[in-house]
C-alpha cells in the first residue's frame, strides 16, 4: 500500500485503496449521466415507486395508531398523515430525481422546486383557520424554498467536485496543514473561556448552555477514551458504558460509605477500578475479533447494568444511589457564606460557579485524556496498537504479544471511562442504572466512528454535532410555531438515529477521513481511515 | 417432574419465537457478514403490524372466526414487515456494500435506533396489552406437591406456535435447498463476487434475504403478541440480542443451527427463570453468548471460520 503511496502523490489527500475509489465513484464523482434532456416518465415512475413503499411503511405507523382505552384497545386514525407522507415522498423523490440523481436541465429543475415548494404550502395551510392562513403559506414557502436551496447547493458541490476530479486532482494537503493547526489552537482558546463568554452573552441561559458544554465535553472525553479501543487498536467495543458505570458507582459508593473520600480522591480510584474491570472484561475476549468483540461487549455492558439494577444491598437498585458530594476547589466547597469558594476568594457568590468549575474539570481531564493518547501513540504500545489494527496476525509473526496489547488497550481506554463516569456521579449527584444502558455505547461508539475512526478532532466534531446538536432541539421554540402539537424534543433520538445512518453513507469513513501519522520515518504521509479496519488489516 | 415438564413446554415455546427471529440473523450474515443490528426492532415492527390487523379485524370489520382472522393476521403482517426490512436493506445497508466492515454497523445500530423512536413517537411509549385471544389448553398430565396440585399444560397458543414453526422451518429449509432463490443464496454465501459473475444477481438476492428474514421475524413478533400479550417499542432490542445469542450458539450461517440455538436458548432462560432467579435470566443469556463465542466460536453446528493470511 506504501508503494502507490510513494508514486502518486496527489492521493495523499485521499485514503488509498480500490474500496476508496468505489465509494468516491459511488458519492457521485463520476458524471451521473449526459446532461440535457430528462426523463419526465422514468423519474415520475420512480417517485411514485417510492411514495407506494412509503405508503405501505407508513400505513399502520403514521396511518394509525393503537391506543389504550377502557374497554381494550382502539384504533384511531391518522389519515392525513399518511397522505402528508406519502405526498412529501413523492414530490421529494421527484426533486431528488431532478437535482442529485440526474443532471437535469434548469427548467426541469424549476419546474420540480415550484411543484414541491406548493406541496409544502399546501400542507402546511391545510385545515388552518384563515386568519392564521397567510402566515401558515409564508411559512411553507420558507420551508419548501429552504429544501429546495439545500439540494441546489448540493448540486452545485457535488457537480464542482465532479469538474475538478476531472481535470486535477487537488493538491491540498499542505495548505491544510497550517490550517488544521491553527483551527485547533483557536478551538482550546474557546475551550478556555468558553464558560466566560457564555456568561458574558448569554447570561439569562448561562446555567443551560455550560450545562450543556459540560455535557458535550463528557462525551468528547468518552469519545477519546473510546477512540484508543476501537481508533487505535481496532477492538470494537460496544460496551464501552460498562466502564462508565464502574466509574460512576465507584465514587458513588466510596463517598457514601467512607466520608473521607470526596471527588479528587475517587477519581484514580475509580480509573483504577474501571481498567481492573476493563481487563476482568478484557481477558476472556481476547480472542475475538470484529463483530463477535462486538456483541460480547455488548453483552457484558448488559450484564453490568442487569447487576447494578438487581443488586439491591449494595447498588440499592433501580432507586440508585444519592447525595454524592460535590467536587471542592482545593478544599473549598461551592456554598453561600463563609468558607466557601466566593467567599475566599472575595467575589461576590453564583451558583454558576459550581457549573464552571465543572467544566473545568472535565476539560482538563478531557484534555489530559487527548494528551495522554498522543504521547501513546509514539511509544511502542502505541505502535503495536496501531499495528495490531492493521493485521492481527503479522504482528504475532513480528514477536508483538498481542495478549498484553489488547489487554493495555481495553485497561486504558476503560480507565478513561471510569475517569468520566466518577465525573458524571459528582455532576449529577445521583446515579442509578438508568444512565448506562446500550444506547450511551452506542452514542459514544457513533461519535468515534462518524469522527473518523482514530481522529481526535473528528471525536469533538462528532460530540459537537451529534450531542450539542440534538440538545439545541430543546431550544428551539420556533418549530413549535412551524408544526403546531409537535413536540420536537421527543425528535430527538430519531433525528440521532437519522443523523447516524446519513453521516455513514455520506462518509462511511467518518467526518475526518484522514490524519497524521504518529510516527514518521522519512516523510509524512496521510492515514486513510480504511488502514482502521478492526483488527482485520486485510 | 411435574413443574420441570411445564418450564419445557414453556421453553420449547420461548425457544421457536427465538429460532424464527435467529434465522433472519444468521441468513444475513452468512450472506454479506453483517450484524443486523435492526433486526429486532424488525421484530418489532412486526408485532406492532399484527396488532393494528388483528384490531382492524376483529373490532373495525367485525370478523370473529379466530382461526381465519389470525391466518390474516400472519399474512398481512409478514408482507408488511418484508417491505420494513427491504426498505431498512435498501437504505442503511445497500450504499455502504463494499465499505469497510464498521461502517454497516454503525448504520445497523442508527436504523435500530430510528425504528425504534419511530414507533414510539407514532404509537406512544406505553405498553399495548392485548387480552388472550385463544384461552384454553390440553392437560398434559398432573401430580401433587408441597404447595398443592400442579397442573402440567400446553395451552392451544403454545401448539400453534410450535407447530407453525415447524411448518415454516420445513417450508424455509425447501426454499433454500430446492428452489433457485435458494441456490442463489447459498451461491452468494459462498462467494459473492464468484456468484456475480456467474449471473446471479447478487443486489436481488440479498434483498431477498432481508425480506425472507423480517417475514420471519413478522411471525415471531405475531407470536410474541399473542403469547404475552404485551409489546411496546422496546422489546426488539432483547429479544434482537437472545436471538442473535441462539445464532451465535447455533453456528451463524447455519439455519438447523439458528433454530436449534433458539430452542436451547430459551430453553435455557426459561429453566433459570424457573429454577434460580427471574431477574438474572437476562444474565444467563448473556453469559452464554459470551461463553459459547469465546469457547466455541463456530457455535454447534456451524463451520470453523478459517484464518486466511
Amino acid at each position: 500500500m506504501a508503494a502507490d503511496n510513494v508514486a502518486v502523490p496527489a492521493s495523499e489527500i485521499n485514503p488509498v485503496g480500490a474500496q476508496a475509489e468505489r465509494e468516491q465513484r459511488k458519492a457521485g464523482l463520476e458524471p451521473a449521466g449526459p446532461a440535457g434532456a430528462f426523463d419526465w416518465m422514468a423519474a415520475l415512475r420512480s417517485a411514485g415507486q417510492a411514495a407506494f413503499l412509503a405508503g405501505v411503511l407508513a400505513f399502520f405507523f403514521i396511518g394509525m395508531s393503537t391506543d389504550i382505552a377502557p374497554g381494550g384497545l382502539v384504533l384511531s386514525y391518522r389519515w392525513l398523515g399518511l397522505v402528508y407522507a406519502i405526498a412529501l415522498v413523492f414530490f421529494g423523490r421527484l426533486l431528488l430525481e431532478a437535482f442529485i440523481f440526474h443532471a437535469a436541465p434548469a427548467s426541469a429543475r424549476a419546474i420540480a422546486a415550484v411543484v414541491f415548494i406548493l406541496v409544502v404550502i399546501g400542507m402546511m395551510a391545510y385545515g388552518v383557520p384563515g386568519s392564521r392562513q397567510a402566515n401558515r403559506i409564508l411559512v411553507g414557502a420558507v420551508l419548501g424554498a429552504l429544501v429546495v436551496a439545500v439540494l441546489y447547493v448540493v448540486a452545485r458541490w457535488r457537480s464542482g467536485a465532479r469538474t475538478a476530479a476531472r481535470t486535477k486532482r487537488v493538491e491540498a494537503a499542505p495548505r491544510f496543514a497550517w490550517l488544521a493547526r491553527a483551527a485547533t489552537i483557536v478551538l482550546l482558546l474557546v475551550a478556555a473561556v468558553l464558560p466566560f463568554l457564555i456568561t458574558t452573552f448569554f447570561p439569562a441561559q448561562q446555567r443551560q448552555y455550560i450545562d450543556l458544554a459540560i455535557l458535550i465535553m463528557t462525551y468528547v472525553m468518552l469519545g477519546w477514551g473510546l477512540n484508543i479501543v476501537v481508533g487505535l487498536a481496532g477492538l470494537l467495543d460496544l460496551g464501552y458504558v460498562a466502564f462508565y458505570a464502574v466509574g460512576a458507582y465507584s465514587f458513588a459508593l466510596l463517598s457514601t460509605h467512607f466520608d473521607f473520600i470526596g471527588f479528587w480522591v475517587a477519581l484514580p480510584l475509580a480509573g483504577m477500578l474501571a481498567a481492573m474491570w476493563g481487563l476482568i472484561l478484557g481477558f476472556p475476549v481476547l480472542r475475538l475479533r470484529g463483530d463477535y468483540l462486538a456483541i460480547v461487549t455488548l453483552a457484558f455492558g448488559e450484564i453490568i447494568r442487569i447487576v447494578l439494577l438487581n443488586w439491591y444491598q449494595f447498588t440499592n437498585g433501580p432507586n440508585g444511589i444519592s447525595g454524592i458530594p460535590k467536587p471542592t476547589f482545593f478544599g473549598l466547597e461551592f456554598v453561600r457564606g463563609s468558607g466557601g469558594f466566593a467567599d475566599f476568594f472575595g467575589i461576590e457568590y453564583s451558583t454558576i460557579h459550581r457549573f464552571m468549575y465543572l467544566y473545568y474539570i472535565i476539560l482538563i481531564l478531557a484534555l489530559v485524556t487527548n494528551f495522554v493518547t498522543m504521547r501513546l501513540r509514539r511509544l511502542p504500545i502505541g505502535r503495536a496498537w496501531e499495528a495490531l489494527r492493521e493485521d492481527e496476525i503479522a504482528c504475532r509473526s513480528l514477536g508483538i504479544n498481542t495478549t498484553n496489547t489488547k489487554l493495555t488497550a481495553f485497561a486504558i481506554g476503560a480507565m478513561f471511562g471510569g475517569f468520566a463516569g466518577s465525573f458524571f456521579a459528582t455532576r449529577q449527584g445521583f446515579v442509578s442504572p438508568e444512565s448506562f444502558t446500550f444506547i450511551e455505547s452506542a452514542i459514544i461508539l457513533a461519535i468515534v466512528v462518524l469522527g473518523g475512526m482514530g481522529s481526535q478532532i473528528g471525536v469533538v466534531i462528532a460530540s459537537v454535532v451529534m450531542i450539542g446538536g440534538i440538545e439545541m432541539l430543546r431550544n428551539l421554540d420556533f418549530l413549535q410555531e412551524i408544526f403546531p402539537g409537535v413536540d420536537p424534543v421527543q425528535y430527538r433520538m430519531l433525528i440521532f438515529g437519522l443523523a447516524m445512518v446519513a453521516i455513514m453513507v455520506w462518509k462511511p469513513r467518518g467526518l475526518i477521513t484522514t490524519r497524521e501519522p504518529s510516527a514518521v520515518l522519512k516523510e509524512k504521509k496521510k492515514i486513510g481511515a480504511d488502514l482502521v479496519a478492526q483488527g482485520e488489516g486485510h | 417432574m411435574e413443574y420441570f415438564v411445564q418450564q419445557l413446554v414453556n421453553g420449547l415455546t420461548l425457544g421457536s419465537i427465538y429460532g424464527l427471529i435467529a434465522i433472519g440473523y444468521t441468513m444475513v450474515y452468512g450472506i454479506i457478514g453483517m450484524i443486523n443490528f435492526a433486526h429486532g426492532d424488525i421484530f418489532m415492527i412486526g408485532s406492532f403490524i399484527a396488532l393494528a390487523t388483528f384490531l382492524i379485524l376483529t373490532t373495525v370489520l367485525g370478523f370473529a372466526f379466530l382461526p381465519v382472522v389470525l391466518l390474516i393476521v400472519i399474512i398481512v403482517a409478514m408482507l408488511f414487515t418484508a417491505a420494513w426490512g427491504w426498505s431498512v436493506e435498501r437504505i442503511a445497508y445497500r450504499p455502504l456494500r463494499g465499505s469497510f466492515r464498521l461502517a454497516p454497523l454503525i448504520t445497523a445500530i442508527g436504523m435500530s435506533i430510528v425504528l425504534q423512536n419511530f414507533v414510539q413517537i407514532t404509537q406512544g411509549a406505553r405498553v399495548k396489552p392485548l387480552p388472550p385471544q385463544i384461552q384454553g389448553g390440553i392437560t398434559l398430565m398432573t401430580g401433587q406437591t408441597d404447595a398443592g396440585p400442579i397442573v402440567v399444560q400446553i395451552s392451544y397458543m403454545q401448539m400453534i406456535i410450535i407447530v407453525s414453526t415447524i411448518v415454516l422451518m420445513a417450508g424455509f429449509t425447501l426454499l433454500i435447498s430446492r428452489t433457485p432463490l435458494g441456490r442463489a443464496q447459498r451461491a452468494c454465501e459462498q462467494d459473492t463476487k464468484m456468484a456475480a459473475l456467474l449471473g446471479v444477481d447478487v443486489d436481488r438476492t440479498i434483498s431477498l434475504t432481508f425480506v425472507m428474514g423480517a417475514a420471519l421475524a413478522a411471525v415471531a413478533g405475531f407470536m410474541f403478541l399473542m403469547l404475552y400479550g404485551v409489546i411496546d417499542f422496546y422489546i426488539g432490542f432483547l429479544a434482537g440480542v437472545k436471538a442473535f445469542t441462539a445464532a451465535v450458539l447455533g453456528g451463524i450461517g447455519s439455519l438447523p443451527g439458528a433454530m436449534l440455538g433458539g430452542l436451547l436458548i430459551g430453553l435455557i432462560e426459561v429453566f433459570w427463570s424457573g429454577y434460580f432467579t427471574v431477574e438474572y435470566k437476562d444474565v444467563a443469556a448473556f453469559s452464554i453468548l459470551a461463553i459459547v463465542l469465546i469457547f466455541l466460536p463456530s457455535g454447534l453446528l456451524g463451520k470453523p471460520e478459517v484464518e486466511k493470511v
